[in-house]
């Protein structure tokens, strides 16, 4: 096969590939009424993907504040502007490290779990004796736990800027001494809406994003051992590269 | 062989008829006929491979053959939508052979799981309902248990009480007899029985357990090489001359089904540099 050839095959697979996953996603969405009708079924998912992230979300948001605190009052203090350490540091975890880090925490640690559940649920029969029993699994299986990722994103990227924004304050405040008031007025002062709204929306389409590979790999995981692996490692993967790549789309959307 | 098939005047309930089914170049089934009367137990036999399970996959319209018709009450199965299928599944039973056991909830709410999906019955009913189906598996005390807490014989039992839930007109049971021990497998054997007298289910069941089919089944049918090779009730069975059959159904390892997998000349194979 030549190279333009093998080139044109990959794009045609890829091609086939979106159109199957924006299918599966239309698919979701029809059944998105149905799964918030059932509450029950939606708070758990939200628990699973949410509450039980917390706390790689609090601990890792933590440590990136508090970097960013070091690292930002080393750089600021060659300009003696110590004191914008509270506005730089938000600013960079309300528009950018928060979604980005928080949705990379997400794909490894929600994500996985939805994927390798969805997948060992194909393998040993259990998507198929929904089926026969009439229960279309998207809407019991798949639907909830899409929902439940996507609500919970937003919840643990404002969860992780809070700490964050403490963690640097450590730094900056208990640490290095920049006074309280001047941290937190400046910090008020300079954030606005529209960076808090950029952050959201990130986060909800980081969410959308990262909740659709994980489901979607998990549903059409190969019913094996090895296939559930598979589908486990290309839910991180597929999601880290397209959330980089969103992210790139969006924050030049934004500017 | 189909044709000499009349084991009631009722029209069947689920009729297989010429199909045939492929995976890519595999043919599965090249002219498949089968029919299963009502209120009768209907076994499905043949070696490992010939496809038993498909068939069933086929019924339940998970699969759709390339040709050839297969209906289920009266009913075109592949020609069905989505929403009618699904109005068909839920008066069919299908017991699976792992069991298939939602692994998240309790055994009762695995049985209470269809009755939920499709029917708003109060609780304190289901209740009931459920623990009568439980009984009649003689796993009632077992309803707090989670599947992973359960023998492959009592997943397969608490199994079968989620699939006679919903009162369903037809059991099919895959392979119901496999991995389990003498007392299981009569445990299971007697439930089959018992739920196709007193409940008048239609029963199909597909295996190869020869001595367990015998003893229950109304009719059976042998499959090999995606035809039906034989078919009758046991006795005619066991009488039947014909080498495939006769292979079968006293377990001789070499025959028209070889004992070896298509090879090479085994000499030249060991001799050759």
């Amino acid at each position: 096969m030549s190279a333009s050839a093998a080139r044109g095959q990959a794009i045609r697979s890829n091609l086939i590939k979106i159109g199957a996953v924006t299918r599966f996603l239309l698919r979701v969405l029809g059944q998105a009424l149905p799964a918030l009708s059932r509450p029950r079924l939606l708070i758990e998912q939200i628990y699973n993907a949410g509450a039980r992230s917390l706390v790689i979300i609090m601990l890792c948001g933590l440590f990136v504040g508090m970097v960013l605190g070091l690292q930002g009052y080393d750089l600021l203090a060659r300009f003696g502007s110590e004191s914008a350490l509270g506005v730089a540091a938000a600013l960079g975890l309300i528009r950018e490290l928060g979604p980005v880090l928080t949705a990379l925490l997400f794909a490894g640690r929600a994500g996985t779990a939805l994927a390798s559940e969805i997948g060992l649920m194909r393998a040993t029969d259990q998507l198929t004796a929904m089926e026969m029993m009439a229960v279309d699994p998207v809407r019991y299986v798949v639907a909830p736990r899409f929902l439940g990722g996507f609500i919970a994103m937003p919840l643990l990227t404002a969860i992780f800027d809070c700490i964050g924004i403490y963690g640097t304050q450590l730094i900056g405040v208990v640490m290095m001494r920049i006074p309280t008031g001047t941290f937190w007025s400046q910090t008020v002062n300079s954030v606005e809406l529209r960076d808090i709204r950029e952050g959201v929306i990130k986060s909800l389409v980081f969410g959308l994003a990262c909740s659709l590979i994980a489901v979607y790999e998990g549903y059409y995981a190969e019913p094996t051992a090895e296939g559930v692996g598979l589908a486990t490692t290309r839910t991180v993967v597929t999601s880290a590269v397209m959330v980089l790549m969103l992210d790139y789309v969006l924050t030049a959307a934004f500017l | 062989m189909s044709d000499r098939t009349e084991v009631s005047s009722q029209p069947p309930l689920i009729d297989v008829q010429d199909v045939h089914y492929a995976v890519g170049t595999h043919s599965v089934f090249s002219g498949l006929n089968v029919r299963v009367a009502v209120g009768k137990i209907t076994a499905i036999m043949g070696p490992s491979g010939t496809g038993k399970t498909t068939l069933l996959r086929l019924i339940m319209g998970q699969i759709v053959p390339q040709s050839g018709r297969i209906s289920v009450f009266g009913q075109d199965v592949g020609a069905l939508k989505r929403r009618e299928l699904y109005a068909l599944r839920q008066r069919v039973g299908l017991l699976f052979q792992n069991g298939a056991l939602l692994t998240g909830m309790s055994v009762f709410d695995n049985v209470a799981f269809p009755v939920r999906e499709h029917a708003r019955l109060p609780e304190p009913v289901l209740r009931k309902l459920v623990l009568m189906k439980l009984q009649a598996v003689g796993l009632r005390g077992a309803a707090e248990l989670m599947p992973s807490e359960l023998s492959g014989g009592m997943a397969r039992r608490v199994a079968l009480a989620r699939a006679i839930v919903m009162d369903p007109e037809v059991l099919l049971y895959d392979e119901p007899f496999v991995g389990l021990d003498p007392i299981s497998k009569g445990v299971i054997l007697r439930l089959i029985q018992s739920l196709n007298k007193t409940l008048h289910i239609t029963s199909v069941l597909v295996s190869h357990d020869v001595q367990e089919i015998s003893a229950i089944a109304d009719h059976t049918y042998l499959l090999s090489s995606g035809v039906v090779v034989a078919d009758g009730n046991p006795a005619e069975l066991k009488q039947d001359a014909s080498a495939v059959v006769h292979q079968f159904m006293t377990g001789a390892p070499d025959g028209p089904v070889p004992f070896h997998y298509p090879a090479a000349d085994y000499n030249a194979q060991l001799l050759e540099r």
